[in-house]
C-alpha cells in the first residue's frame, strides 16, 4: 500500500524575530489519525511553530503543507478556505467574553452556513455532549465557566465545523490532576471515535503518556520528532533531562512496567 | 441529498451526496422534507452516501427520532451509517441532549418581573457608588495625613499625564471656541454700535465659565477613560486582587494618585486654556473690530470683577474630583468581560462630562446667590 499523504508537512521552517533565530531548519510531518505532541522549554518556540503550522504567521524560511496545500504561499481568500478544515483551541481558551458557550460554539457555523436557530441549537447540544459539559452550561458567559469548563468549551467551539485536524495548545495547564486526565481521557475517545488528527502542546507528561503517538521535541532551535519510546531513549541532555529528570521518574517507571496509553 | 420513494405503505428515504457540514444549509431543508406523519414504515438507505461527518448524521439521527416518537417504525436498509455508533455511545454517556426551553412567563408577568429586576440592580448601584465614594474620600484623608502612604511618584505622573500630555489639545480648542464667540459676538453686537462690548463678553464667558469648562471637557474625555480602561484591564487581568492580596489598598495606590494628580493638573491646565482663550479673543477683536492689543488689554481691565478669574478656577478642582472618581470607580466595577471594559469606560466618560455640566450649573446657581 502506497502512505497515506501526511496532512501537515512543515518543511525547512526558519524563523526569525530580527537578531533572534527561533526555527533553524525545522521539518516534520504529521499523519493521518495520529496524535504529536510538542515539547519544548518556555521560550522554545512551540507557539510560534503553532502559529505557523495556523497560518497566522508567515516563517522566515520554508513552507508548511496542509493536506497537501502550501500555506505560505496562499492569498488571504485561499487560506480562510484551509482554516475552516481545522480547528484550534488556545492556551487560556480565548472564548469570546461577550458571548455564551452556545454562541461562541454557533459563531463558526453562523459564519460558514445559514441555518436555522433550532438546527444551531442542535448542534450545539451534541458539541456540548462531545466534549461533556452539561446542557446548562450553554446559556453561561466565558467569565462564569471554571478553568476545566472553559477547557472544554473550547474544544467545543473547535470541534464545531467537524474538523478532521486538532490543534490544542497546552489543553490540559491549569488543570487540576483529575480534570487534566480527563481532559486528556476525552481528547483520546474524540480522536479514536471520529478519526481525528490531533496535534498538541504540551509540558504536560501525564498527556505525552496517555495520548500521545509521537512526539516532537523542540530544542537547539531544531526539531526531534520519534515515538515516545524513542524520544526518551534520547541522548540530547535537555531531553534527556525533561524525560528523566525529578518530576518525571515516576512516569517513566509507569511506562517501565507498560502501562502505555492508559490501556 | 434525499429522495423519498412510496413502495407500497412503507416510504424509502435514499441519502445522496456528500452529508457533511459544508452542505448543512441544504441537508437542514432536506431532512424538512423527511415526513413525520401519516407513515408507518420508513426505510433509510445510506448506501450512495459518499461522504458524511458527525454534523449532518446527527441532524438526520435527531430527525429520524422525531419520527419514531410519532410512531413511526425506522429501519436502515444495509445498517445505520457509521457514525450513529459514536452518537448512540455518546447519548449513553451522557443522556440529556434534549434542548428544552425556559417556561415562558406572560406578558403582565414579564413587565414586573423587569421592572422589579430593574429595580433591585438600581439599588445595588447606589449601595455600591455611595461605598465606593465614602472609601475614596476615607483614603484620600488617609493618605494625606500620613504622607508615608501618598505615592508621590504616582501622582506625578499622573499630573503629567493628565496634564502636561493635555497642554497642545487645551490650548488649541479654548483658542478656537473664544475665536468662535468672540466673531459672533462681534457681529451682533457691532449692529448696535456695541462692538467694544464684544471684549466684555470674552473676558466674562471665557474666565468665569468656558475655560474651565472646555478643560474639564477634554479632560474627562482623555483621562476619564484612560482610567477607566487603565484599572478595568487590571481588574481582568486579576492585578487589583494580587495588590489586595500583598496587603495593599487598591484605592491607595490607584484611586488616590490619579484623583490627586487631575486635581493638580485641572486647574493648571484652566489657566492655560484662560490665557489662550483671551490670546484668541484678542486677536479676533483686533481684526474684526479694530480693537489694538493695548485697547483690549485696558478694557479687559474694566470688564474684571476681582472675583471673575477666581469664579472659574475654583471650580476645576472640583471638577477634577468628579472626573477623577467617575473614572475610577467604573474601572473597579470591570468584571469578567471585554465587553464591560467597553460599556463602563463609555459610562465614565458620558458621567463624568454630564457630572461636570451639572455641577457648572449649581456653581452658577450658587455663585448668583451669592453675588460672586
Amino acid at each position: 500500500m502506497q502512505p497515506a499523504q501526511p496532512v501537515v508537512s512543515v518543511r525547512n521552517i526558519v524563523t526569525r524575530f530580527g537578531e533572534q533565530l527561533i526555527h533553524d531548519d525545522v521539518s516534520f510531518d504529521i499523519a493521518a489519525g495520529e496524535v504529536l505532541g510538542i515539547v519544548g522549554s518556555s521560550g522554545s518556540g512551540k507557539s510560534v511553530l503553532l502559529r505557523t503550522i495556523l497560518g497566522l504567521q508567515k516563517p522566515s524560511a520554508g513552507q508548511v503543507l496542509i493536506e497537501g496545500m502550501d500555506i505560505t504561499s496562499m492569498s488571504e481568500r485561499q487560506l480562510m478556505g484551509v482554516k475552516h478544515r481545522y480547528g484550534v483551541t488556545f492556551q487560556h481558551g480565548a472564548l469570546f467574553s461577550s458571548l455564551t458557550v452556545a454562541e461562541n460554539i454557533q459563531l463558526p457555523l453562523r459564519e460558514y452556513l445559514s441555518l436555522s436557530q433550532a438546527t444551531l441549537d442542535e448542534l450545539t447540544a451534541l458539541r456540548l455532549d462531545m466534549v461533556g459539559l452539561p446542557l446548562s452550561a450553554a446559556s453561561k458567559f466565558p467569565s462564569q465557566l471554571s478553568g476545566g469548563m472553559i477547557k472544554r468549551a473550547a474544544l467545543a467551539r473547535a470541534l464545531a465545523l467537524d474538523p478532521q485536524l486538532l490543534f490544542l495548545d497546552e489543553p490540559t495547564s491549569g488543570l487540576d490532576p483529575i480534570s487534566a486526565a480527563e481532559f486528556d481521557q476525552l481528547v483520546r475517545y474524540l480522536q479514536t471515535n471520529l478519526r481525528l488528527t490531533v496535534v498538541m502542546i504540551t509540558h504536560d507528561l501525564d498527556s505525552l503518556l496517555t495520548t500521545c503517538d509521537r512526539v516532537a521535541v523542540l530544542v537547539d532551535r531544531k526539531v526531534k520528532v520519534d515515538t515516545l519510546a524513542g524520544i526518551m531513549n534520547n541522548p540530547h541532555p535537555w531531553i534527556h533531562e525533561y524525560f528523566h529528570g525529578p518530576r518525571a521518574r515516576g512516569m517513566t517507571q509507569m511506562l517501565a512496567a507498560g502501562v502505555q496509553h492508559g490501556t | 441529498m434525499l429522495t423519498t420513494e412510496q413502495q407500497d405503505g412503507t416510504t424509502v428515504l435514499r441519502l445522496t451526496g456528500s452529508w457533511t457540514v459544508q452542505h448543512l444549509t441544504d441537508i437542514e431543508k432536506s431532512l424538512q422534507a423527511v415526513p413525520l406523519n401519516g407513515c408507518h414504515t420508513l426505510h433509510v438507505d445510506c448506501t450512495a452516501l459518499t461522504h458524511a461527518d458527525l454534523s449532518a448524521m446527527w441532524l438526520l439521527r435527531s430527525a429520524l427520532h422525531r419520527c419514531e416518537q410519532s410512531g413511526t417504525v425506522v429501519s436502515f436498509i444495509n445498517g445505520e451509517p457509521e457514525h450513529f455508533a459514536f452518537l448512540n455511545d455518546l447519548q449513553q454517556r451522557t443522556p440529556s441532549a434534549l434542548v428544552t426551553h425556559e417556561a415562558e412567563l406572560l406578558w403582565p408577568e414579564q413587565v414586573a418581573a423587569t421592572l422589579g429586576r430593574h429595580a433591585v440592580k438600581l439599588g445595588q448601584h447606589a449601595l455600591g457608588h455611595l461605598d465606593h465614594f465614602g472609601r475614596i474620600i476615607h483614603c484620600h484623608l488617609h493618605s494625606l495625613r500620613h504622607p508615608k502612604h501618598l505615592r508621590v511618584p504616582s501622582v506625578v505622573r499622573h499630573a503629567y499625564e493628565a496634564g502636561i500630555q493635555a497642554l497642545p489639545i487645551v490650548a488649541m480648542i479654548a483658542f478656537f471656541v473664544a475665536v468662535i464667540i468672540a466673531y459672533i459676538g462681534a457681529s451682533q453686537l457691532r449692529d448696535f454700535g456695541a462692538g467694544i462690548y464684544t471684549v466684555d463678553l470674552i473676558t466674562v464667558g471665557v474666565l468665569r465659565e468656558l475655560g474651565v469648562l472646555l478643560t474639564a471637557v477634554i479632560v474627562a474625555g482623555r483621562s476619564g477613560s484612560a482610567f477607566a480602561a487603565e484599572i478595568g484591564v487590571m481588574q481582568l487581568n486579576d492585578e487589583v486582587d494580587a495588590l489586595k492580596s500583598i496587603g495593599i489598598d487598591p484605592i491607595e495606590v490607584l484611586v488616590v494618585p490619579r484623583v490627586l494628580g487631575l486635581i493638580i493638573a485641572l486647574p493648571l491646565l484652566t489657566i492655560v486654556a484662560d490665557a489662550m482663550g483671551m490670546a484668541g479673543g484678542a486677536l479676533l477683536s483686533n481684526w474684526l473690530l479694530d480693537i489694538s492689543i493695548p485697547q483690549f488689554i485696558a478694557r479687559v481691565q474694566d470688564a474684571l470683577a476681582p472675583t471673575t478669574f477666581w469664579a472659574g478656577l475654583i471650580k476645576a478642582p472640583v471638577f477634577a474630583v468628579l472626573i477623577g472618581m467617575i473614572g475610577t470607580y467604573r474601572g473597579m466595577q470591570v468584571r469578567g468581560s471585554s465587553r464591560e471594559l467597553g460599556r463602563l469606560t463609555t459610562a465614565a466618560v458620558v458621567e463624568s462630562i454630564f457630572m461636570v455640566i451639572f455641577a457648572n450649573a449649581i456653581f452658577a446657581v450658587i455663585f448668583v446667590e451669592l453675588d460672586f
